[in-house]
């Protein structure tokens, strides 16, 4: 099939609940066999999106589309989608295997059919000795498996994941990370996967679409959304980053901070008032000088890796990762490369200070 | 806080409890075997197991409240499991919390008033026979299969419904293949409770069985002549059937949940 | 949202509620606002009026009964509720058990028991003691009360009590509170809920009854349940006077009710059944 190939396709998309607005006006392409994942905070409207494209869900506006055809009004068991519910929704009165047996039984599969096509999807997800299990006395992970046992052996164009792993430990949901993208690669089905935690997205995902407040903020893949936020919300959701509010004087020029820095960004009104965005990782600690933006350091805390410090410049208070210890007090410089300096048109977000993100 | 003290304690009051629970039961039993008619003891004797037993009268009655019981739990069980479905699936909280209180008033009313209120009822409508008195039975056994099935629906987990759909099951078929099984525990217990109410019951079926005869009428109009003994015999028979019902399933379950709830500990 | 659509399925049960619930209280307002012919009027209210000493001796006798019940089973039921697992399903079922007779035989027992030629005192004279009079006193009446109801103050206090969780005790102790501080400060309060329902399931059927009365009572403890029988189906058969008496007692059990729904919350009404 053509990689390139769209599957779904949300136009317009509006939804509401009790008069307040979840969704508005959405767009949004998914193509074959790709990782979509929807990121964003709570309420943001991620998981209504996967809803509506599962059928639970039926949008106020808007046109869902299934491989080009109209499928608003097509009810849930008449989609080729599957879906992973967030608490995995697994029947108690069915043993393991005929929770996995459900979706196939139901289409008159010839027993044969059923066993071979059980044992195999038990395999994939690694539960080959549990098929007498009784699911409620499995472990959250292990429940987990037979959630995706369960979508999967019905062979879903694609497969809808409603935060899968945010009831898992740490450990745990770093292993399911690496095997649900596994899976994907080896089904070749596309999967479409809301979460609020930024880190899974990046690692698991083909495309991230980063949601905020019913709209969708930004489509792309991980290194973009990371390396290139296109406003203050996807900067400060995705990793951590310092916000500050500056004025664009023309191209590569930027005011901030009560100082001008070249920079690598264009295409602003002049003196537009614009969000600066620079990466904690990105500031390097210099001697204090003229040179240079400078302040004290207020906290120092050891993160493992690096030094997560917090330098005070007149007011502004300016994450910093480095390597390298310096301690309380000290008197330090801040050099920015032009490259490190990112220019955002102020939006909603804009009032957001390090929002940080879900940190797992 | 529970010293060696307070245990020896707790473990008196405990037995002492129990003892006052029983007593009246102990005295039954013993008295069944007795030869004489009064409580002093006079030897062992069978003989009113003997006279129980070609007692036309009880034996009767016995039928009719089987009848009774059974008519009145299948029926209440069918209404007041449909009904608790239908509640849980409406919208309208409104609507929901009245039916709520009116389910309500026959396990809150004192029984006699539900019993002249149903025999004005039947009167008024000239009823009388089998039929009012079951639907009397019905009338306050579907509440306990109501209240027993609408916890279990409000326990599924909201996106089993969904699921079923997602797999590929229409509405009805997800009903019957995944809320029902869901439900059926609640649905069996409150079938079970149907049936202890309505063959226990005697206050609602005294002002409503008009001239049928079920089991506590017929011990009503017996134990109003004082020492009747036929009447320990009969006690302690219906004693010793609850006690092995009892044990046999209730071991049976306990078994099995002291089993899970360990193996729960382990995981 | 899709969820389960089957509203229709509660339309029999409406329906049934409504003939079979309602209108027969509705009748029994009806009849007691009628005369035998239909006509208004306000006789029989009036005439329930001379019952006032008859109900004011069901309510002084359940209540004693009731406190008598809530004073047994609390610590019964804290008990029962620190037991273990296996044994705690033990007790309640030893507690069911005696429900599970009929409830006219086990009235029918501590007939024998305390009868003046029964158990209590064939032993009394056997020991060379003079016999008492057992039977026939109002005593005997709140005795039955409080044996045939005690299992429904027992059951919604411990069921209330296994929801208080070990450790909030031990933080009691641990903040300083002893025995009685811990029962009045924390146990009392938390299992408020299972008191409400105790008392209600226990005040109500002992306010209205004629069986223990009249089982146990002899014709000296004559109560407002008798009084509804012997107009219903008794020797002063007369259904708007009987109507009348049962609107009395249906208002003094509202107005429990309406007294202790102030604390009620949705667990202690599915803890009826």
């Amino acid at each position: 099939m053509d990689q390139n190939k769209k599957i779904i396709e949300l136009k317009g998309i509006s939804k509401s609940f009790d008069g307040e607005q979840i969704l508005k006006s959405i767009d949004l392409d998914i193509h074959d066999k790709e990782f979509v994942t929807l990121l964003g905070p709570s309420g943001c409207g991620k998981t209504t999106t996967l809803r509506i494209i599962g059928g639970f869900v039926t949008p106020d506006a808007g046109d869902l589309l299934f491989l080009g055809k109209r499928i608003n009004d097509v009810p849930p068991y008449k989609r080729k989608v599957n879906t992973v519910f967030q608490k995995y929704a697994l029947f108690p009165h069915l043993d393991v295997f005929e929770n996995v047996a459900f979706g196939l039984r139901l289409v008159k599969t010839p027993e044969k059919e059923i066993v071979r096509r059980v044992r195999e999807m038990l395999a994939l997800v690694n539960l080959s000795d549990f098929e007498s299990r009784r699911v409620d006395l499995l472990s959250g992970g292990q429940q987990q498996r037979v959630a995706i046992a369960r979508a999967l052996v019905n062979q879903p164009k694609v497969l809808l994941l409603d935060e899968p792993l945010g009831a898992l430990d740490l450990k745990l949901r770093k292993e399911m990370q690496y095997e649900l993208k596994k899976i994907q690669q080896r089904m070749g089905i596309t999967f479409i996967y809301v979460t609020h935690d930024q880190e899974e997205a990046l690692t698991m995902s083909d495309t991230v679409v980063v949601m905020n407040g019913g709209l969708i903020h930004q489509i792309g893949t991980p290194q973009d959304i990371y390396n290139e936020p296109i406003n203050a919300f996807t900067a400060s959701f995705i990793g951590e980053s310092n916000i500050v509010p500056g004025i664009m004087h023309r191209d590569c020029l930027v005011e901030f901070a009560g100082r001008d820095f070249v920079c690598v960004d264009g295409g602003f009104e002049k003196d537009e008032p614009v969000d600066v965005v620079v990466r904690p990782e990105d500031v390097d600690i210099v001697a204090a000088s003229d040179e240079y933006l400078c302040g004290k350091v207020t906290s120092v805390t050891f993160k493992g890796v690096h030094y997560e410090m917090r330098v005070d410049c007149g007011g502004t208070t300016w994450r910093v990762h480095s390597t390298d210890f310096t301690p309380i007090g000290s008197l330090v410089g801040l050099r920015l490369t032009p490259e490190d300096i990112h220019i955002m048109h102020k939006s909603d977000a804009s009032g957001v200070k390090n929002y940080g993100g879900a940190q797992p | 806080m529970m010293q060696k003290k307070n245990k020896a304690l707790s473990g008196v009051y405990v037995a002492l409890l129990m003892l006052f629970l029983y007593l009246p039961i102990f005295v039954l039993i013993v008295f069944s075997f007795n030869s004489s008619k009064g409580y002093s003891w006079t030897g062992f004797s069978l003989k009113w197991y003997v006279d129980l037993f070609s007692n036309e009268l009880i034996l009767n009655s016995l039928k009719n409240t089987l009848i009774v019981a059974l008519f009145a739990s299948v029926f209440a069980t069918v209404i007041g499991a449909s009904a608790a479905v239908g509640v849980f699936s409406m919208q309208n909280k409104y609507a929901k919390s009245v039916i709520r209180s009116v389910t309500n008033i026959p396990l809150v009313m004192p029984e006699i008033v539900m019993g002249i209120s149903l025999m004005l009822l039947f009167a008024f409508l000239n009823m009388s026979g089998f039929v009012p008195l079951i639907i009397a039975h019905i009338s306050f056994c579907v509440p306990t299969v109501f209240f027993s099935v609408l916890p279990k629906l409000r326990q599924i987990n909201k996106n089993m419904y969904e699921a079923a759909l997602d797999l590929g099951c229409n509405p009805v078929q997800a009903f019957f293949k995944v809320v029902l099984p869901e439900i059926m525990p609640g649905i069996i217990t409150g079938f079970l409770m149907a049936l202890t109410y309505s063959l226990d019951d005697f206050v609602i079926s005294y002002f409503t069985a008009g001239n049928v005869q079920t089991l506590s009428i017929t011990i009503y109009s017996m134990v109003k002549k004082r020492v009747s003994p036929e009447i320990n015999a009969l006690s302690t028979i219906m004693f010793v059937v609850v006690l092995l019902v009892l044990l046999v399933t209730n071991i049976r379950s306990i078994k099995t949940e002291t089993a899970k709830q360990k193996k729960m500990m382990h995981i | 949202m899709i969820r389960l659509n089957a509203k229709w399925t509660s339309y029999p049960y409406i329906v049934w509620m409504l003939l079979f619930t309602i209108l027969p209280l509705l009748l029994v307002v009806y009849f007691a606002f009628t005369d035998s012919s239909g006509a208004f009027t306000l006789d029989n209210v009036k005439q329930s009026a001379l019952y006032i000493p008859t109900l004011v001796n069901s309510i002084y006798l359940a209540a004693l009964a009731t406190l008598f019940c809530l004073v047994l089973a609390y610590p019964f039921a804290f008990i029962m509720s620190r037991l273990s697992f296996s044994r705690q399903k033990m007790m309640s079922m030893l507690i069911m058990l005696p429900m599970w007779m009929n409830f006219l035989l086990r009235t029918y027992a501590w007939q024998a028991i305390l009868e003046d030629n029964g158990v209590i005192n064939t032993l009394l004279t056997a020991i060379g003691l003079p016999p008492a009079t057992l039977i026939n006193t109002s005593g005997a009446v709140v005795l039955g009360m409080v044996y045939n109801y005690i299992p429904f103050m027992i059951l919604p206090l411990y069921s209330i009590m296994t929801k208080i969780d070990k450790s909030i005790l031990e933080a009691s102790s641990d903040l300083g509170a002893g025995f009685f501080a811990t029962f009045r400060r924390v146990v009392l309060p938390l299992s408020l809920p299972g008191i409400v329902s105790g008392v209600t399931m226990v005040f109500v059927p002992a306010v209205s009854t004629f069986v223990i009365s009249g089982m146990l009572g002899g014709s000296g403890n004559y109560l407002i349940g008798d009084l509804i029988e012997v107009q219903f189906l008794g020797n002063s058969y007369d259904l708007n006077a009987g109507s009348a008496t049962s609107l009395l007692l249906m208002v003094v059990v509202l107005i429990t009710m309406a007294i202790f729904s102030r604390f009620e919350t949705e667990d202690s009404e599915e803890a009826l059944v």
